[in-house]
C-alpha cells in the first residue's frame, strides 16, 4: 500500500450530456466543493461509452473510473442507461477476474437537479480509490499492462460484444423463440465465454513482442499448459499465431500480425 | 489529409468567477505551450461583444482552424461560441468547450493551486481533442407550425391564445372536463380583486372564438415521438387516440394545493386549507367570526425546504376580503416570516396591520397546537403562549408539483427537480425553454407562481416557442452516427438495440449494410459502443476523441 497521504488519483469521470453533466454544473453552481481529482469527459448518453475505451483508460494508468448517466426511466434517449448498466456489471466481473479491484469503476445514476448529490458521490469514490491505493498496487505494472490488453481485446471480440449487447433483450424479452433465459445461466455462460476470450488474448499478448514456447507461454500466463497449447493449434488454424523457430524438441510461437493497438 | 491544426485558446475570467479562484494569467501562458496551439489569451468575459469579437479576429489574424474556449458549461455558451466561429467562417463543430467553471473554479474554490493544474489538464485534453475535431454539416429541418399547449389554465390558456394570434396552429390539452385549471377554485385575485371566474370566461371565450385553436378537455398526452420541428404526439381522450403532429410544445400544467392531512387536525369543514377557504367565500358560507390561519404548513420543512411565495399574499388578500365582509371579525394570523414581496403586495399586509388583522410570529421549532376550539401559539414576540378560540382555521399550504409532473417529464424526456417542478435549460439565460429544442415551460408547473406571473410566462413561452415556427427551417445537431460500408458485416445488432429505429439494415449491391436514417438518429451512440466490427462512428464523439483525451491526461505522468 502506498502512502495515502501523497496519493493524488487520477479519477475520470464519463459523464451524460443530459443528466449528469448537467448536475455536476449544478454543484458548480451552488458551490459545493469535491476534490480536484476527476476530470470529465462529455458524453451525449452513457451509453456512448464502450467498455474497451473504459480499459483503455485503466491501460492509461487512470486510478479510478466513474460513468454517470440519467436516473434508470429518465434517460433521454430511452434506454440508453440500460445497457451501460449491464455493460458495465460485465466489466467488473472482468476486471475482478483479472485481478483489478472492480471498485475502481462505479455506474451510478445522477439527474440534473442532483447537484448536491454529485458532489458527495465524486467526494466518496475519491476517498475510496484513495483507500484502494493506486492501480498499480493491485498487480504489478507490466503484469497490469498485459491484463489490461487482453481483457480490452477479448471485449472488443465479436462474439463478446453479442453476449454483451443481447443481454439486456434477452434477459428481459426472452430469445428468438420466446423462450425466457434463465439469468443465472446466462451469466454463467457469458463469464465463461469471457473467460476463454481472454485467455486467448492473454496468450496472444505473451507472444506480441517475444517467441515463447508453450511452457514459457504457460509460465507467464499461469494458464495450464495444456490449455495454451489447445489455443495456440485453435490460433494457428485461424493464422493468428505461427510457429516461429523450433528450439530443439520445442517450437517456439509468436503472434502474427495485430499486436499492440494502442 | 486534414490540414495541420492551428488551435486558439480563450480563457475566459468570467469576472470573478473563475479568474478569483484559478490563476487565469497562468493558464493562459501554459496553453501557449501545448501543440498546436498558435494563440491564447484571457478575456474578461469571452462571452461578451468584445470576448466574442476577440475570437473572430483571431480566427483571421492567426488562420485558426479550431477554437477553445475555457470557461462556463458547453450547456449554456456552446451554441454562442459556436456561432461565433461560424461567423469568422469556421465550421462551428471544429470549436471545443473546456468546463473550467462550473466543474472546476466553483467546486474547488479554497485549492486555487490543484484546482488550476486541474484546468491545465482540462485545457490539454480539449487540445488534444480539438485536434481531431472533424467539421460537421449541420442539418436542416423544416418546422411544422403548429403547437402543443399541455394544460388549460391561465398561463396555457394565455400562451396558446399568443400563439393563436401570431398564426399559428395550437392545440391545447385539458385533462379537466373544462378549461381553468387552479383558477377555476380561486375567488377574488389580487392586487386588483378580479373575479378568477370572470377572467376564466373571458379567457375562454377568446379561446372559443379563436379559429386557430383546437381545445381538446379530458385528454392527456400518452406519447411523444419524433424530434425538433416534427413532435408526433398521441393523445387519449375518451377513450381514443388522437394522433397529430406539431413543431413545437409547451408544458403547462400547473401545480396543485398541499393537502395537510393528517396536520393541524384538518378536517375540510371546520378546518379547512386557502384553496377551500376561497370556494367557502365564494359561495358566501363564511360565518364565523373568530378565524385563525396557519402559515408555512407543510412548506419550508425538511421534507418541502421550499417557499411557494403566493401563501402570504394570498392568506392576507383572504383575510381583508373576511374582513371586509364582517368588520367583527377577529383574524389572527400566525406566521413564520411574512412574504410579501414587491411594492404592491407589502403595501396588503400594511392594510390588513390597519384593518386589525394581529400577526403572531411563532418558531417551526415550537409550532401552534390546534386543539377544540382553541389554538396554542408560543408568541416569539411577548415570549409568551397565546390561547386563540377560533370557529375556523386556515392553513395555508404551498403549491406542490402536478401529480403528472413525473410522468410527462418521461414522456417529453424533460428535466424535474427533486420537488416535481419542472427544471428549465438555465434560470438565467433560458428560463422558459428546456435543455431539449422545441419544448417550452411556463406557469406553476415551472415553480409556483401568482396569476399574474403565470400569465406574464405565458406570454413568454409563447414568444419563445413562435421562433423556431417563423422561421420554419431549423438546424438540428449532426451528432449521428456513420457507418463504415466497408467494415459493417450487416449483423444487425445496432438496429436491435437503437431506441429510435435510427439504424436499420439495407439490402444493397454490397450486401446487407446497416445505414442510419439521418433524421431520426438522436446521437445516444449506444450503437457505437456496441458495433461488433467497430464498424460504428459517432460523429463529434469518436472513439480516437475520446482517447486522445485520455491520452493527453495520462502520457506525462
Amino acid at each position: 500500500m502506498s502512502d495515502q497521504e501523497s496519493f493524488e488519483p487520477h479519477i475520470l469521470g464519463f459523464l451524460c450530456n443530459w443528466c449528469s453533466y448537467a448536475g455536476a454544473d449544478l454543484a458548480g453552481v451552488s458551490r459545493f466543493q469535491y476534490p480536484t481529482n476527476l476530470r470529465v469527459i462529455r458524453v451525449m448518453c452513457s451509453g456512448r461509452v464502450d467498455p474497451a475505451l473504459v480499459l483503455d483508460a485503466l491501460i492509461w494508468g487512470i486510478d479510478g473510473i466513474v460513468i454517470l448517466g440519467c436516473h434508470p426511466g429518465d434517460c433521454h434517449y430511452l434506454t440508453g442507461n440500460y445497457y451501460t448498466e449491464r455493460r458495465m456489471r460485465t466489466l467488473q466481473t472482468v476486471l475482478d477476474m483479472i485481478g483489478v479491484k472492480p471498485e475502481r469503476l462505479i455506474v451510478d445514476w445522477v439527474s440534473a437537479s442532483e447537484g448536491e448529490r454529485f458532489a458527495n458521490l465524486i467526494g466518496d469514490f475519491t476517498e475510496k480509490i484513495v483507500e484502494l491505493g493506486p492501480l498499480t498496487d493491485d498487480l504489478p505494472p507490466e503484469e497490469l499492462r498485459t491484463r489490461l490488453l487482453a481483457a480490452r481485446d477479448a471485449l472488443s471480440q465479436q462474439r463478446m460484444r453479442w453476449l454483451v449487447n443481447r443481454e439486456k433483450e434477452l434477459l428481459e424479452k426472452g430469445d428468438v423463440f420466446g423462450e425466457q433465459v434463465d439469468e443465472a445461466e446466462f451469466h454463467e455462460v457469458k463469464f465463461e465465454a469471457l473467460a476463454r476470450e481472454y485467455e486467448k488474448n492473454r496468450i496472444l499478448h505473451s507472444i506480441s513482442d517475444q517467441v515463447l514456447s508453450v511452457q514459457e507461454i504457460a509460465k507467464t500466463t499461469a494458464i495450464p499448459p495444456r490449455e495454451v497449447l489447445k489455443n495456440l493449434i485453435a490460433m494457428e488454424q485461424k493464422g493468428l499465431v505461427t510457429v516461429s523457430r523450433i528450439d530443439g524438441v520445442n517450437p517456439k510461437y509468436r503472434r502474427l500480425g495485430g499486436g499492440e493497438s494502442l | 489529409m486534414m490540414e495541420e491544426a492551428k488551435i486558439g485558446v480563450f480563457v475566459c475570467r468570467c469576472g470573478t468567477n473563475i479568474g478569483g479562484y484559478l490563476d487565469v494569467p497562468a493558464l493562459v501562458n501554459y496553453s501557449k505551450g501545448l501543440p498546436n496551439v498558435v494563440c491564447a489569451q484571457e478575456n474578461l468575459y469571452t462571452c461578451s461583444e468584445a470576448g466574442l469579437n476577440e475570437i473572430k479576429e483571431a480566427i483571421i489574424d492567426h488562420q485558426l482552424n479550431r477554437v477553445i474556449v475555457a470557461s462556463c458549461t458547453p450547456r449554456t455558451h456552446e451554441p454562442l461560441f459556436r456561432n461565433t466561429c461560424k461567423e469568422a467562417g469556421l465550421n462551428p463543430y471544429l470549436f471545443e468547450f473546456v468546463n473550467i467553471r462550473d466543474q472546476c473554479s466553483w467546486v474547488h474554490m479554497h485549492e486555487t493551486e490543484k484546482a488550476t493544474e486541474k484546468a491545465k489538464d482540462l485545457i490539454r485534453m480539449g487540445v488534444a481533442r480539438a485536434k481531431l475535431l472533424e467539421p460537421q454539416e449541420e442539418i436542416e429541418v423544416d418546422v411544422v407550425p403548429s403547437a402543443l399547449v399541455i394544460g388549460g389554465g391561465i398561463a396555457g390558456m394565455t400562451c396558446a391564445l399568443s400563439l393563436a394570434d401570431r398564426g399559428f396552429e395550437v392545440t391545447l390539452v385539458e385533462r379537466e372536463e373544462k378549461l381553468g385549471g387552479m383558477l377555476r377554485k380561486l375567488y377574488k385575485l389580487y392586487s386588483a380583486q378580479t373575479d378568477a371566474s370572470q377572467l376564466i370566461e373571458a379567457k375562454i371565450g377568446e379561446i372559443e372564438k379563436h379559429r386557430n385553436i383546437e381545445v381538446l378537455t379530458s385528454a392527456t398526452v400518452t406519447e411523444v415521438k419524433g424530434f425538433y420541428g416534427n413532435y408526433d404526439v398521441t393523445i387519449r381522450q375518451e377513450r381514443k387516440n388522437v394522433p397529430f403532429r406539431v413543431g413545437v410544445i409547451v408544458v403547462a400544467i400547473g401545480a396543485e394545493e398541499f393537502k395537510p392531512v393528517g396536520m393541524y387536525g384538518y378536517d375540510g369543514i371546520q378546518i379547512v386549507t386557502q384553496l377551500e377557504l376561497e370556494e367557502m367565500l365564494k359561495e358566501d358560507r363564511v360565518k364565523a367570526h373568530s378565524i385563525v390561519m396557519i402559515q408555512c404548513v407543510g412548506a419550508r420543512d425538511e421534507k418541502r425546504s421550499y417557499c411557494a411565495k403566493v401563501c402570504c399574499t394570498t392568506a392576507l388578500n383572504n383575510a381583508m376580503i373576511i374582513s371586509e365582509r364582517n368588520p367583527k371579525a377577529q383574524i389572527f394570523m400566525l406566521y413564520r416570516d411574512l412574504q410579501t414581496y414587491g411594492t404592491i403586495y407589502e403595501d396588503l399586509y400594511k392594510k390588513a396591520r390597519e384593518k386589525g388583522i394581529i400577526f403572531v410570529k411563532y418558531s417551526p421549532q415550537n409550532p401552534p397546537i390546534v386543539d377544540k376550539g382553541m389554538v396554542k401559539v408560543f408568541d416569539e414576540f411577548l415570549g409568551e403562549e397565546l390561547r386563540l378560540p377560533y370557529e375556523l382555521v386556515v392553513l395555508s399550504t404551498p403549491m406542490v408539483a402536478h401529480p403528472d409532473s413525473g410522468e410527462l417529464a418521461k414522456i417529453l424526456k424533460v428535466p424535474i427537480d427533486e420537488y416535481g417542478f419542472f427544471l428549465e435549460a438555465h434560470v438565467k439565460l433560458r428560463p422558459l425553454d428546456f435543455a431539449t429544442d422545441g419544448v417550452y415551460v411556463c406557469g406553476s408547473a415551472h415553480w409556483p407562481v401568482t396569476v399574474d406571473e403565470s400569465i406574464v410566462q405565458g406570454y413568454g413561452a409563447a414568444s419563445r416557442a413562435s421562433i423556431p415556427m417563423s422561421r420554419r427551417r431549423v438546424v438540428s445537431e449532426p451528432i449521428v452516427s456513420f457507418v463504415d460500408e466497408e467494415s459493417c458485416i450487416g449483423c444487425g445488432l445496432c438496429e436491435m438495440i437503437c431506441p429510435f429505429k435510427a439504424i436499420q439494415i439495407e439490402e444493397t449491391p454490397k450486401g446487407k449494410i446497416a445505414q442510419t436514417i439521418v433524421a431520426s438518429c438522436k446521437g445516444c451512440g449506444t450503437c457505437g459502443a456496441a458495433c461488433p466490427q467497430k464498424a460504428i462512428t459517432m460523429r463529434h464523439f469518436k472513439d480516437e476523441q475520446m482517447l486522445a483525451e485520455i491520452v493527453a491526461l495520462m502520457e506525462r505522468k
